[in-house]
């Protein structure tokens, strides 16, 4: 009895431990994008928590003013107040990042394991056309998708999404075939499980953990690229405040106001950055090395 | 392996490589072919809207006619093997709403572009050169400052850092003009914008395989035989770290034309990107597709130019 609450005291003490310098092992870094990426959720789940002002009021004793006590980043050339225009845009530019990584993540999926499983002149043809594919400037192919759909927002996410998804096909692919050569997929198949079983249970599973850490830091990405498109007028229009259609409507006050371009900019940024930071991290984490190269 | 037996191995090696370029190229245009097939509604309506500059349903025999003129209304096969034929000529086809062959509107803007690319990625390897030779290594802070450096440049947006050059450079500290034209001044910053890019994906590349030849029992010999440590890192080490770097110029053609087209907006430089930007709004797709057509032969000229370099500098290489 005493040995099973010494030994549970002692389990105690030692998860405590664990927990505390597994706690204070996480670098700054990985701090200060988490606080980020909080925020930037805040932003987008609920705006108005964050806004000190409404973001589409309009002000006409104001217009371009720079960043103040009042006007933390200024205000744009109808007297808004950017700080809460970009807090507002942050659901916008969220859910097309989020949007464009799920799509290109999906058809990546399902064609680079239909490459890796099938092999033969299927896998021939297929990865052929990724490495073909993969060659073209990727904004270039968002922008093909952008002439063919015109500009609109569910274009965007189809042509970021598509446009970005040759890469991770690619890489799946590479995935499902070092999986199918591993011992144990060997050692499944020799115990007579169905190709079924092997696939869904062994191969799938195994292929696929990595892509968490492909969709951390695809998100910052696509959220580059489609503001990258908002920003040359051809993703989402000016009224909206998704931040590239911000930079683009700061285009022309550049010279006058430069927060108009810079702010929008480090929003951008700052979430690229701190998703890039934490899913870098977790990726070593689960690769089991720690140290930055 | 005797001399003949040597070159006729040289030249299957660089058979193979064109018959990849050109499956490529091939696949390039097939999928651009193919693609345009998702437009909603008939490609004669784009050609009708900016032919009559009104947006109105085209009407029936017009719809024909315009059919009739550009061969949409033959089989698709038919019309697949017209532009595989036509691309293999050179030939791009004719823009939808500007009356003129898709290779003369990139032929008159690409020069800039590629002026552009080419400073910039001279510029990147200077950089990773210098930074990789005198920082990679070091017993102190500066390789992991470097590397967060280059993690954090790879991440930007980089036409945001291009504007942020805009505003403290040309606009604040006036000491470049704010919209240079074709200028040698006026190249200046567009360069280190794009050139700063590219060093953030180029420098990890090249500074972690510096880092890792350092180690290399090679070095520790070179040096116990007394070479200073500047004559190891740029006689030795450099020539092995450099490799990663190049073979990575193919993928980093695509991320040059990418970035230069945004650029080029941010400065309102000539080039390629008003023809791509003003084509996608259009909706003008067989110059769009030219361009891709276009970025992907020069992807392969690249990745054949780099190849033979590659053999130059490490001829283990020819054995692959």
């Amino acid at each position: 009895m005493s040995f099973a609450t010494s030994s549970a005291g002692h389990a105690k003490a030692f998860i405590t431990a664990r927990v505390l310098t597994g706690a204070r092992r996480f670098p700054v870094r990985v701090y200060v994008a988490a606080f980020f990426m909080a925020f930037f959720l805040i932003a987008a789940i609920e705006p108005k928590l964050l806004q000190t002002h409404d973001p589409l009021m309009l002000s006409l004793t104001s217009p371009l003013k720079a960043p103040s006590l009042t006007h933390w980043l200024g205000t744009d050339q109808s007297g808004r107040d950017l700080y809460s225009r970009i807090v507002a845009g942050t659901g916008h530019s969220l859910s097309i990042g989020l949007g464009a990584t799920a799509l290109s993540l999906a058809l990546a999926l399902i064609l680079g394991v239909t490459a890796g499983l099938s092999g033969g002149w299927i896998d021939n043809v297929l990865s052929r056309l990724f490495d073909a594919l993969f060659a073209l400037p990727t904004l270039f192919l968002a922008l093909l998708f952008v002439s063919l759909l015109g500009t609109s927002v569910p274009t965007l996410v189809i042509a970021v999404g598509l446009g970005t998804s040759p890469g991770y096909a690619r890489m799946v692919r590479v995935q499902v075939l070092s999986v199918k050569a591993t011992s144990y997929v060997e050692a499944a198949r020799a115990l007579g499980h169905s190709p079924r079983r092997i696939l869904f249970k062994h191969i799938l599973p195994n292929a696929i953990s990595p892509l968490a850490t492909m969709f951390t830091l695809g998100v910052g990405q696509a959220i580059i690229w489609a503001s990258g498109l908002s920003f040359l007028g051809l993703g989402v229009a000016p009224p909206s405040s998704e931040w590239g259609a911000l930079l683009n409507a700061g285009r022309n006050y550049v010279i006058y106001a430069w927060w108009l371009e810079v702010m929008p900019g480090i929003a951008i940024a700052a979430l690229a950055l701190s998703v890039t930071v934490v899913g870098q991290y977790v990726q070593q984490r689960l690769e089991g090395r720690i140290e930055l190269p | 392996m005797n001399a003949a037996k040597m070159i006729g191995h040289q030249s299957l090696w660089l058979a193979r490589r064109l018959l990849s370029g050109v499956i490529v190229v091939w696949a390039a245009a097939t999928f651009t072919f193919f693609v345009q097939f998702l437009m909603p509604g008939e490609r004669a309506q784009i050609i009708f809207n900016a032919n009559s500059g009104n947006v109105g349903e085209i009407p029936r025999d017009q719809l024909l006619a315009i059919n009739a003129k550009y061969g949409f209304d033959q089989p698709v096969i038919v019309q697949y093997g017209r532009y595989i034929r036509d691309v293999m000529h050179g030939d791009l086809g004719q823009s939808y709403v500007q009356y003129q062959p898709v290779t003369d509107l990139i032929g008159r803007q690409i020069g800039p572009t590629i002026a552009l690319a080419f400073a910039a990625v001279l510029t990147a390897w200077i950089i990773t050169i210098t930074t990789t030779v005198l920082f990679a290594g070091r017993d102190n802070i500066w390789p992991k400052a470097l590397g967060g450096l280059q993690v954090f440049l790879a991440t930007l947006p980089p036409y945001w850092l291009a504007t942020i050059l805009l505003v403290v450079f040309a606009i604040q500290l006036r000491l470049f003009p704010v919209v240079g034209g074709n200028t040698l001044m006026g190249l200046v910053l567009p360069t280190i914008a794009l050139a700063l890019e590219i060093y953030g994906f180029l420098g990890q590349a090249v500074l972690s395989e510096f880092t890792r030849v350092l180690d290399q029992p090679f070095i520790t010999s070179s040096r116990m035989r007394g070479t200073g440590d500047l004559g190891i890192r740029l006689r030795h080490a450099l020539r092995h770290a450099a490799l990663p770097g190049i073979t990575l110029s193919g993928w980093i053609i695509g991320k040059l034309l990418s970035g230069a087209v945004l650029i080029e907006a941010v400065f309102g430089r000539q080039g390629l990107g008003g023809v791509l930007v003003a084509a996608t709004s259009t909706r003008d797709v067989p110059v769009v597709s030219g361009v891709i057509l276009v970025s992907a032969a020069l992807f392969v000229a690249t990745s054949l130019f780099v190849d033979l370099t590659v053999q130059l500098i490490d001829p283990r290489m020819k054995e692959a």
